[in-house]
């Protein structure tokens, strides 16, 4: 057996092949497509135009359908969106379609009377895709992942093999599960050391975007081993894997170890989906593109300054930068242990601009409202210093979004988010500004006023 | 359907790394590309996130007046949403000629078949918009018109048979991979 990269050995098992080089296009079957409810609309009418009415999708139990990107908002056009997927999931018998209301029946209609801050979903809705992936079982290593999201690349944190695609390329896969792949060139990045205090997964992926540049890794795999692996929680390895296409990378990937195995394990048992899975093995000797070295223990707090994430900045030199306003949420930000470093720095104080907190997943959401951190919960931590949390799990403002989605930036302003993009616009209006930092960074940054670095 | 391998018409210039929220701005992503009238609708916002006063679809108009692009680096980084190439296509524009293309834009251009991507191989003259070109797929060429100079283009390699036919979906029936 040649000597291959995480990523060449899973697209070599999946195309049936003894060997694949990078540049090769291979026929790969995937194990798992996703699509929400901006792509899957799309991607349904493309697979009913290629296919025909009548076709069926090539495994209704691979199939993942989640809404999530614009669900709280009355954009009729966005509520019917999540109509659509829901009459596909019941036409296609779909098993995994994670709807907003419970009604399988009924049309989803977001009621702003209710205020956007108490929930409005029923029991199974999942939230942000890919916090929900993992959450429910649907993510394993050695597996083939595909999405009609660009951060799908997320996945690459339990080692599996998993991009974002377009519609067309989606429909194609609804139909038959297949779908022709370059092998990616890999680009190796080995961690030593450990986080210092005050320093995130999220500096760890803003030091190497700036590093390699926001292109610097287009067309490629962004592979991690070494030592400080091992002291990566599975969220830190998703934050980081989740901004690869941030550097303009087809994927991240990390070895598995068994942090990943007993992830993988209890929640696959719990919400019953597969559970067998076999990991791939990494060999450090195969060969790459390039290698980079990084010691965890020397980074300190960054920025990515706008217009793009590669805009890399000390938080420290840049503290004269005022901020307008604070948001923490997203597949980047919006996980449980972000929102408690997040909490960690603000307990007992209280934010100096309009600061919008929105949990990834409706699980963020139970388990910070559960949390204690001393007498008070987390949840009542953060909106006693004056954060607006809001119970409804969703991209919002991440992307922008219809004019009501919550925390948008509706006229020029500049914004610190634990989200992941900063392009001109991104979080809303066209002349915004956004500042991408870790949820610490953030959190010092909302009680500040400006920039601020989470150890000062 | 045979694609026109000569492409003549006015550019649109544009800078380096020019995301897809530039091209299609976020909050029309609710309109559904293959719902016909939407997918009109998605051309008329083509790259409407564009900041500074140019337009690429003159207001009130449904095309664009430009059927090429010229571009920097990186362009169309970014979401994967495929509504990028798709409005730039429904505006009427059929090519894109940047220094850089960010990856799952380059792809969806070719699976959609709506966008031809070409890469320069030099530099590329100071062009401005307004100014006539033609692109030339068979000889690998881009010609300024204004003063004759020629570019040679990176050949599309593989993709060009894809967008030939029209996309992947044409694509692969044409060579057995779909029944
Ligand atoms: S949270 Fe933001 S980056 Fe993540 S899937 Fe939603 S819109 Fe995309």
């Amino acid at each position: 057996m040649p000597k291959m990269t995480l990523t060449e050995k899973i697209l070599c098992r999946k195309s049936g092949r003894a060997e694949v080089r990078p540049g090769e296009n291979v026929w790969v079957n995937v194990d798992v497509l996703m699509t929400h409810d901006v792509c899957g609309p799309g991607t349904i009418g493309v697979f009913r135009r290629e296919f025909g009415k009548e076709a069926r999708v090539w495994d209704p139990n691979r199939v993942v359908l989640i809404p999530d990107h614009y669900i709280f908002t009355t954009d009729s056009l966005a509520n019917r969106n999540v109509d659509i997927l829901r009459e596909f999931a019941k036409e296609q018998g779909i098993r995994y379609f994670y709807d907003v209301i419970d009604d399988s029946e009924g049309r989803w209609r977001y009621k702003a009377e209710k205020g956007p801050f108490k929930r409005q979903y029923g029991s199974r809705y999942a939230g942000v895709c890919h916090s929900a992936l993992p959450e429910h079982g649907h993510t394993r290593p050695g597996e083939v992942l595909l999405g009609t999201d660009s951060h799908t690349c997320t996945a690459g944190a339990f080692n599996e093999f998993a991009t974002g695609i377009g519609n067309t390329d989606a429909g194609f896969v609804l139909g038959t599960g297949r779908i022709l792949l370059r092998i990616p060139p890999t680009l190796r990045f080995l961690l030593d050391g450990e986080l210092p205090s005050g320093v995130m997964a999220k500096d760890v992926i803003l030091h190497i975007i700036g590093m390699i540049g926001f292109d610097g890794a287009t067309y490629k795999a962004m592979e991690y081993g070494g030592e400080g692996v091992g002291g990566l929680t599975m969220d830190d390895r998703m934050t980081i894997a989740n901004m690869a296409i941030e550097a303009g990378g087809k994927n991240g990937i990390f070895p598995c170890d068994e942090a990943t195995v007993a992830f993988v394990r209890e929640r696959t048992e719990a919400e019953g989906t597969v559970s067998e899975f076999e990991p791939v093995e990494q060999d450090l000797g195969a060969p790459v593109e390039a290698e980079y070295r990084i010691d965890l223990s020397e980074l300190e707090p960054l920025v990515a300054l706008h217009p793009n994430p590669g805009n890399r900045r000390k938080a420290r030199e840049v503290t004269d930068i005022k901020i307008d306003r604070a948001y923490i949420g997203s597949c980047t930000g919006g996980k449980t242990s972000d929102f408690l470093a997040f909490a960690r720095i603000v307990k007992g104080k209280e934010v100096k601009v309009p600061t919008f907190g929105v949990p990834a997943t409706p699980r963020v959401v139970e388990e910070l409202q559960r949390a204690q951190l001393g007498e008070k919960t987390v949840w009542e931590i953060l909106e006693e210093s004056g954060v607006r949390m809001t119970e409804n799990a969703s991209c919002a403002a991440c992307l922008g979004g219809p004019e009501d989605s919550f925390g948008r930036l509706n006229s020029p302003m500049t914004c610190i988010s634990a989200t992941n993009r900063n392009f001109p616009g991104r979080m809303g209006h066209r002349d915004s500004r956004v500042i991408l930092a870790s949820p610490a960074t953030v959190a010092a940054s909302a009680l500040a006023g400006h920039i601020a670095d989470p150890r000062d | 359907m045979k694609r026109t391998h000569r492409i003549k018409g006015p550019a649109f210039v544009v800078g380096d790394n020019i995301d897809t929220d530039q091209i299609i701005p976020a909050k029309y992503l609710n309109l559904v590309p293959t719902i016909p009238k939407e997918y009109e609708e998605l051309g008329r916002y083509a790259l409407a996130g564009l900041p500074g006063e140019e337009c690429f679809v003159p207001e009130g108009a449904d095309k664009t007046p430009y059927s090429v692009i010229v571009a920097g680096k990186n362009f169309g980084c970014g979401s994967s949403r495929e509504h990028a190439p798709i409005a730039l296509g429904a505006a009427g524009c059929s090519v894109v000629v940047a220094r850089s293309f960010a990856r799952i834009f380059y792809r969806n251009c070719i699976a959609t078949g709506e966008i031809i991507p070409v890469e320069p191989s030099g530099e590329l003259p100071r062009i401005q918009t307004g100014d006539e070109v033609t692109i030339d797929l068979d000889e690998n060429k881009m010609i300024y018109e204004k003063d004759g100079t020629i570019v040679s283009l990176m050949p599309l390699g593989e993709a060009l048979p894809v967008l030939d036919a029209g996309g992947i979906f044409n694509y692969a029936r044409q060579h057995g991979f779909l029944g």
